[in-house]
C-alpha cells in the first residue's frame, strides 16, 4: 500500500513534466506539414491567404510583439509604481483594500477586458485619445489614420490593463524581500523615503523586478480574448500603431476551428507552436530570475 | 538660500511628486477594476431575467430565448474538469511536498508546473485538439474539460504542496512513532489538518478555469441545444459569449453581456470564497 500511494504520488508528479513534453512534441509533429511546405520562408513571409492556401507567420507574430511591448511598456512603471504603493508607502488599512482590488483585477476573466474593451474603452480612446494623435502626430507613419477605435495600439492597452496586476503583485513580493535592516540603514542616513525606493531598494531587487516584467510579457504574449476583442483582425501588416492587427493567438482564435484545408490547421498548428516556445522561454527566464532573488535573499539575510 | 537648503527642498520635492505617481498608479489601477464591473453590472443585470435561465438560445435576430444549455454546459464542463484535475493535481503536490522534497524530480515538476501555469491557454486548446478532438473525430465536452483540467493541475499542484509544508514535521513524526506507515500518515494526518488549504486550491483552479474561453473555441466548440453527451460539441457561456458578442445582433449582443456578469461574479465568488477559507483555518492563523 505505502508502495502504491508513493508511485501513485510520484506517477502524477511526472505527469505534469511529461505535459510540457506531450504539449511541445505534439504540436511540432502537427506542424511538421506547415514547415516542409514553406521551410524557413513561414517565419518571414506576410503572405496569409487561405484562399491561394499561401501561409506565412509574419504579421501575426508581429503583432504579437508589438502589442506585447506595447503593453509592457505601460504596465512595468505603473506595476512597479504600484508595488512601491503597497510595500512601502500604504498604512496596512489602505494597502490590504488595494491589494484585494489588485488581486481581483487579476481575477477577471480574459474575455470581459476584451468585451469590455471593444464596446466601452474603444469608443472611448476613439474618440480622445486616437482623434489626438491623428490629428496632431498623423505626419507620422506610427500614427497614420484613419483609426477605428480597434488595432494595435488598443490591443497593448488592453493587454497592458490585464498584466498590470501581474506585475504588480510579483515587484511587491520582491520588493518585501529586501531586509529591513537595509532600508533602516538608509533612513538613518537620512535619506528620504523616495531615495530609499529608488537607491536601496530597486537595485536590491533588480534581478527580481526585471523577473516580474519578463512574468507580464509571458502573460501578454499568450493573452487570447482580450486581444482577439480588440485588435482588428487584419492579417496586413501595418506600421502604425492605429490600424488592425493581429496576434499569434487571435489568429488562432479566429481561424482554428474553421481551417479550409490540412495545410491552413497545421499552419496555424505551426504559428501555437512557435508561440509556445517563445512563452516557455520567457516565462522560464523570469522564472530563474525569481529563483535567483528568492535564493539571494535567503542567503544573505542568514 | 543656501545651496544646502536648496538641496534639501529638491529632494524633498522629487520625494514628494514621485510618491504621489506611485499612489496615482495604485489609483489608476483601481479605476480600471471599477469601470469594468461597472459597465458588466449594469449591462449585465438588464440582461438577466428568467428565460436567460430557463430557455435555449432563439435564431439568430430574433429577440427572445436564453442560455440555459450553456449555464448548465459551462457547470457541467468544470465538475468534469475537476473530476480529472484535481485528484492529479493533489498527488502531484504531495509528492512535491511530501516524497520528493528537494530532490531533482520535485524541483523540476515545480519549476515546469509554474511555468505551464501562465503559459498562453490557447496553446492548450490547439494541444488538446491533436490529442483528443482528432482522434475522436468530433469536438466535445469532454476535450474541452481536458484542457480545462491541464490549466488547472499546475494551480492545484502549487497550492497543494505549499499547504502540506505547513503541517509541522514533528506532527508527521509523532504519527510515525504510532507505527503508521507514511501514506496513512499523509492521508489521516497531513490532508486533514490542511483541509481547508486544499479547498482553497480547488477554489482557485476553479477561478482560475471558469472564465477561460480561448481553450474551449476548439475543444467543446459550442451547441444551440441541450446536449448531455461528453461526446459531443456543448455549448458554455463562455464561447456564446464571444460569438454573441462579435454578433451583428443587438439583442445577442446585450446577452453577451448578461453571460458576462455570470461569468465576472462565478470568477469573484470563488476567489474571495478562496480567501475567505484559507483565512478561516488554521493556516490562515499560523
Amino acid at each position: 500500500m505505502e508502495a502504491l500511494f508513493r508511485n501513485a504520488t510520484r506517477f502524477f508528479a511526472g505527469l505534469v513534466l511529461l505535459l510540457l513534453g506531450a504539449i511541445v512534441v505534439t504540436l511540432f509533429v502537427d506542424a511538421l506539414p506547415a514547415f516542409r511546405a514553406f521551410g524557413p520562408s513561414f517565419l518571414v513571409s506576410q503572405e496569409w491567404d487561405p484562399v491561394r492556401n499561401l501561409y506565412g507567420a509574419l504579421p501575426a507574430a508581429y503583432g504579437t510583439v508589438v502589442s506585447s511591448l506595447i503593453a509592457l511598456l505601460l504596465a512595468g512603471p505603473l506595476g512597479i509604481g504600484i508595488a512601491v504603493f503597497l510595500s512601502e508607502l500604504a498604512p496596512p488599512w489602505l494597502s490590504r483594500p488595494v491589494g484585494v482590488a489588485v488581486e481581483m483585477l487579476a481575477a477577471v476573466p480574459s474575455i470581459i477586458y476584451g468585451m469590455w474593451g471593444l464596446f466601452v474603452l474603444a469608443p472611448v480612446l476613439h474618440r480622445s485619445l486616437y482623434a489626438f494623435l491623428e490629428e496632431r502626430l498623423g505626419f507620422l507613419p506610427l500614427f497614420a489614420g484613419p483609426s477605428l477605435g480597434i488595432g494595435m495600439l488598443t490591443g497593448g492597452i488592453i493587454l497592458a490593463i490585464m498584466i498590470l496586476p501581474f506585475v504588480a503583485s510579483v515587484s511587491r513580493d520582491v520588493l518585501r524581500l529586501v531586509p529591513p535592516l537595509l532600508k533602516e540603514s538608509a533612513y538613518g542616513l537620512g535619506a528620504t523615503r523616495w531615495e530609499v525606493i529608488a537607491k536601496v531598494m530597486v537595485p536590491y531587487g533588480r534581478t527580481g523586478l526585471v523577473g516580474a516584467l519578463f512574468m507580464g510579457l509571458g502573460r501578454a504574449l499568450g493573452e487570447t480574448m482580450a486581444a482577439t476583442f480588440v485588435i482588428g483582425n487584419s492579417h496586413t501588416l501595418s506600421v502604425s500603431l492605429l490600424s488592425p492587427s493581429n496576434t499569434i493567438a487571435s489568429t488562432l482564435a479566429n481561424e482554428f476551428a474553421e481551417a479550409t484545408s490540412d495545410l491552413h490547421l497545421s499552419s496555424l498548428i505551426a504559428l501555437a507552436f512557435l508561440l509556445f516556445l517563445i512563452t516557455t522561454a520567457i516565462l522560464s527566464l523570469a522564472k530563474v530570475l525569481l529563483w535567483r532573488m528568492e535564493r539571494a535573499v535567503g542567503g544573505g539575510s542568514r | 538660500m543656501t545651496p544646502r537648503g536648496f538641496r534639501y527642498l529638491r529632494r524633498k520635492a522629487v520625494n514628494a511628486s514621485l510618491l504621489t505617481l506611485s499612489a496615482a498608479s495604485a489609483l489608476f489601477g483601481i479605476v480600471f477594476l471599477v469601470w469594468i464591473l461597472r459597465e458588466v453590472f449594469l449591462r449585465g443585470a438588464r440582461a438577466l431575467n428568467w428565460a436567460f435561465f430557463t430557455e435555449l438560445p432563439a435564431p439568430p435576430g430574433v429577440a427572445a430565448g436564453g442560455m440555459a444549455n450553456a449555464v448548465v454546459g459551462t457547470l457541467l464542463l468544470t465538475a468534469l474538469a475537476v473530476a480529472l484535475g484535481v485528484p492529479t493535481g493533489i498527488l502531484a503536490g504531495t509528492y512535491l511536498a511530501e516524497y520528493g522534497r528537494k530532490n531533482a524530480l520535485a524541483r523540476a515538476v515545480r519549476f515546469v508546473s509554474d511555468v505551464l501555469a501562465s503559459s498562453p491557454s490557447i496553446v492548450v486548446g490547439v494541444f488538446v485538439y491533436a490529442l483528443l478532438v482528432k482522434p475522436l473525430g468530433s469536438f466535445s465536452g469532454l476535450s474541452g474539460s481536458a484542457a480545462l483540467a491541464i490549466l488547472m493541475i499546475p494551480v492545484v499542484t502549487r497550492t497543494s504542496e505549499e499547504m502540506l509544508r505547513l503541517v509541522p514535521d514533528t506532527l508527521r513524526e509523532a504519527a510515525l512513532a504510532l507505527g503508521a506507515p507514511q501514506w496513512k500518515v499523509i492521508v489521516a494526518v497531513c490532508y486533514r489538518r490542511v483541509l481547508g488549504g486544499l479547498t482553497t486550491g480547488v477554489l482557485l483552479a476553479v477561478a482560475r478555469v471558469s472564465g477561460e474561453t480561448a481553450p474551449l473555441l476548439f475543444t467543446a466548440l459550442n451547441n444551440p441545444y441541450w446536449n448531455w453527451n461528453p461526446l459531443r460539441p456543448t455549448g458554455t457561456l463562455n464561447v456564446t459569449l464571444f460569438n454573441y458578442a462579435m454578433s451583428p445582433y443587438d439583442d445577442w449582443r446585450a446577452k453577451a453581456w448578461g453571460a458576462a456578469l455570470l461569468i465576472t461574479l462565478m470568477v469573484l465568488v470563488t476567489t474571495l470564497l478562496a480567501r475567505l477559507v484559507v483565512s478561516r483555518t488554521e493556516i490562515g492563523r499560523s
